[in-house]
């Protein structure tokens, strides 16, 4: 099967969405903060919105080009869109809903997902996790070409969406369609995609795989996204071969990469220790700070100390009786630490 | 709440409740049941009630045929000039029905404006049984109308939307999702404005006259009856309330007994309460 190819670019209310995107058999994911553009772009694949220019093609078949006029309606689309809050029809059960979509896959499908002993059951009737297996199905039916996922674990709780990210991952990877999906959640796009784009104000500042973005962050905004510290600092050639970088607080931090000028230092919070006083060791960087925040992930602890976020266990975390307002000291290694070159001009 | 302002507000309850309900009783406490039953072999009383009934239905049919579709495109689409057609359609709400039949008669009538047109046709609407429908059908019809536009625009757009990436186009999405999650705001609007057809005076009596047998529907009669036999009104009157009411439950009947009956049944609880 061809790849989808996309190119949309229409106005929305402060900004532009200018997309330009490539999906094999694979799952795309774009990541953005709501309000980035990204529901409008899939109901732009999908035919449910007309983009200002733009062309959608699969497979050579021609869905939209707006230089030729050409734009099928969404039911000529051969698109399995899943919405955000499911869009279950209330009014028909759940085998019903599935064959509303097609009705030759209809009772396979039941099957597939779980879903037979639920099938004369209305939506109003089920759970999260079993509406969004009922969409899934729903948008199967038809038996598409492409699949579209509006924030599809939004609408679970934090339990339930932890143990449907597997399911969905596993699923995705069955069907073999070229997905895409859009969602606010990074971990989410990182547990479910091959790919990742990063959006920001309507534009992909990133694409790359979960494990490229974290190594290289293109700016901090995409560091953010992902969850890794950066820093930005001007960095000149030190001794022994390390590259220095001072900061705007005035701090100094070592890197082994090489860099010059503006540069982005990336560290990822698991690889900073937290310790109440400078420790003797290996490690080269030392950033003294005030706590300004514990956020527990589970059983770990994110702990905000000045410019950077470590994690550690929660273990750890009680073991040092770490409060907000506390000073202590944050220690990396040089060799953990990534140099992204910065334009002298990019934006904070 | 003090006791005595409840007491207060439940007397001022009962004087409205008593003062909607009282002319009804008397009106049946004036027939007695014998006479309610003789009043439907006279003939007038007859005549006028299967008038009522076929211009009613007739034009009933016409509103829910045509209103449902512009309905539909005017709750659920926009574009320029959306707002001006709901007012024009509104417009019949606020006019005098007086003032309605005048405006059908300028419009219709031999030497309104598009009276010469139809007589060119052989047609001609004035005082027959067509123009009854006509006038019922441009007094009641706002009553659907209104209702139906309302229904459709308050349904979830993305329901819709999931319709269309389903495979369903404009025709059967209406058909499946629109239908039948509109359909209990639908059937009340049709209620109210089967009500309002069957109670038609005014731009009936300018406009298609009161002839018996053939323009003169019940509400026509009672006030033919008035001058001549202010029992046989008085009974009219009663039968109307009770053919009315029949009707209406007839007419709500049957969408609920098409739902029982259709291949995927679909309950009515759910889709009334959303």
């Amino acid at each position: 099967m061809g790849p989808l190819h996309i190119r949309v670019s229409h106005p929305l209310r402060v900004f532009r969405l200018e997309i330009a995107l490539d999906v094999g058999a694979e799952t795309v994911a774009l990541v953005g903060p709501s309000g980035a553009g990204k529901t409008t772009f899939l109901r732009a694949v999908a035919g449910l919105v007309r983009p200002e220019h733009g062309s959608v093609a699969i497979d050579g078949e021609v869905w939209l080009d707006t230089k030729t006029g050409v734009s099928l309606p969404p039911e000529r689309r051969s698109v399995g869109l899943v919405f955000q809050e499911y869009a279950l029809f209330p009014h028909l059960t759940v085998a019903e809903n599935v064959a509303y979509g097609g009705r030759a896959r209809a009772a396979e499908l039941l099957e597939r997902f779980g879903l037979a002993p639920l099938a004369q059951l209305h939506p109003g009737e089920l759970s999260g996790g079993e509406r969004q297996r009922v969409a899934l199905a729903r948008a199967l039916a038809r038996d598409p070409r492409v699949l579209l996922l509006d924030e599809p674990l939004a609408a679970l709780d934090t339990q339930t969406r932890a143990e449907l990210k597997a399911e969905l991952g596993e699923r995705l990877r069955e069907l073999g369609l070229p997905t895409l999906l859009v969602t606010h959640d990074y971990d989410d796009a990182a547990a479910l995609a091959d790919r990742i784009g990063v959006l920001v104000e309507g534009q992909i500042v990133q694409l790359g795989t979960a494990a490229e973005l974290v190594a290289a962050p293109a700016s901090p905004f995409v560091a953010e996204f992902t969850g890794v510290n950066f820093l930005r600092g001007a960095a000149v050639p030190g001794f022994d071969g390390l590259t220095e970088i001072r900061l705007a607080d005035g701090s100094t931090v070592y890197s082994t990469d090489p860099g010059s000028g503006q540069v982005g230092v990336v560290v990822v919070p698991w690889e900073i220790t937290l310790a109440r006083s400078a420790p003797a060791g290996s490690a080269r960087n030392h950033l003294t700070g005030l706590i300004r925040a514990l956020t527990p992930v589970g059983n770990r602890v994110r702990v905000s100390v000045g410019p950077v976020t470590a994690e550690i266990t929660a273990a750890s975390a009680e073991q040092l009786e770490l409060r907000p307002g506390e000073q202590v000291v944050a220690t990396f290694k040089a060799a953990g630490t990534r140099l992204v070159p910065l334009a002298p001009d990019a934006p904070p | 709440m003090t006791r005595l302002g409840s007491v207060l507000l439940a007397i001022v309850v009962a004087i409205a409740l008593a003062f909607l309900l009282l002319p009804l009783l008397a009106l049946f406490l004036r027939v007695p049941p014998g006479t309610l039953v003789g009043q439907l072999g006279s003939g007038a009383a007859l005549d006028a009630i299967l008038v009522s009934l076929k211009t009613s239905l007739l034009a009933h049919a016409i509103i829910l045929g045509i209103g449902t579709p512009v309905a539909w495109v005017l709750g659920t689409r926009s574009f320029p000039g959306r707002r001006i057609a709901i007012a024009a359609i509104e417009l019949p709400l606020v006019l005098p029905p007086a003032v309605a039949g005048i405006a059908l008669l300028a419009a219709f009538g031999r030497r309104g404006l598009l009276g010469g047109t139809l007589e060119g046709f052989g047609i001609s609407l004035p005082f027959t049984q067509a123009a009854v429908i006509v006038a019922i059908v441009f007094v009641a019809s706002p009553f659907y109308v209104r209702q139906a536009i309302a229904a459709f625009a308050s349904l979830d757009r993305t329901l819709i939307d999931a319709s269309r990436t389903l495979g369903a186009g404009p025709l059967r999405t209406f058909r499946r999702i629109g239908l039948p999650l509109a359909a209990g705001a639908l059937g009340a609007g049709s209620s109210l404005a089967f009500a309002r057809g069957l109670g038609e005076f005014g731009a009936t009596i300018i406009f298609a006259g009161s002839f018996r047998g053939e323009t003169q529907t019940a509400p026509l009669a009672i006030y033919a009856q008035l001058d001549l036999d202010f029992d046989t009104a008085v009974a009219l009157g009663a039968l109307l309330i009770i053919v009315s009411v029949a009707v209406l439950a007839a007419v709500n009947l049957i969408p609920a007994w098409a739902r029982s009956t259709s291949v995927f049944p679909i309950p009515f609880a759910s889709s009334a309460s959303r």
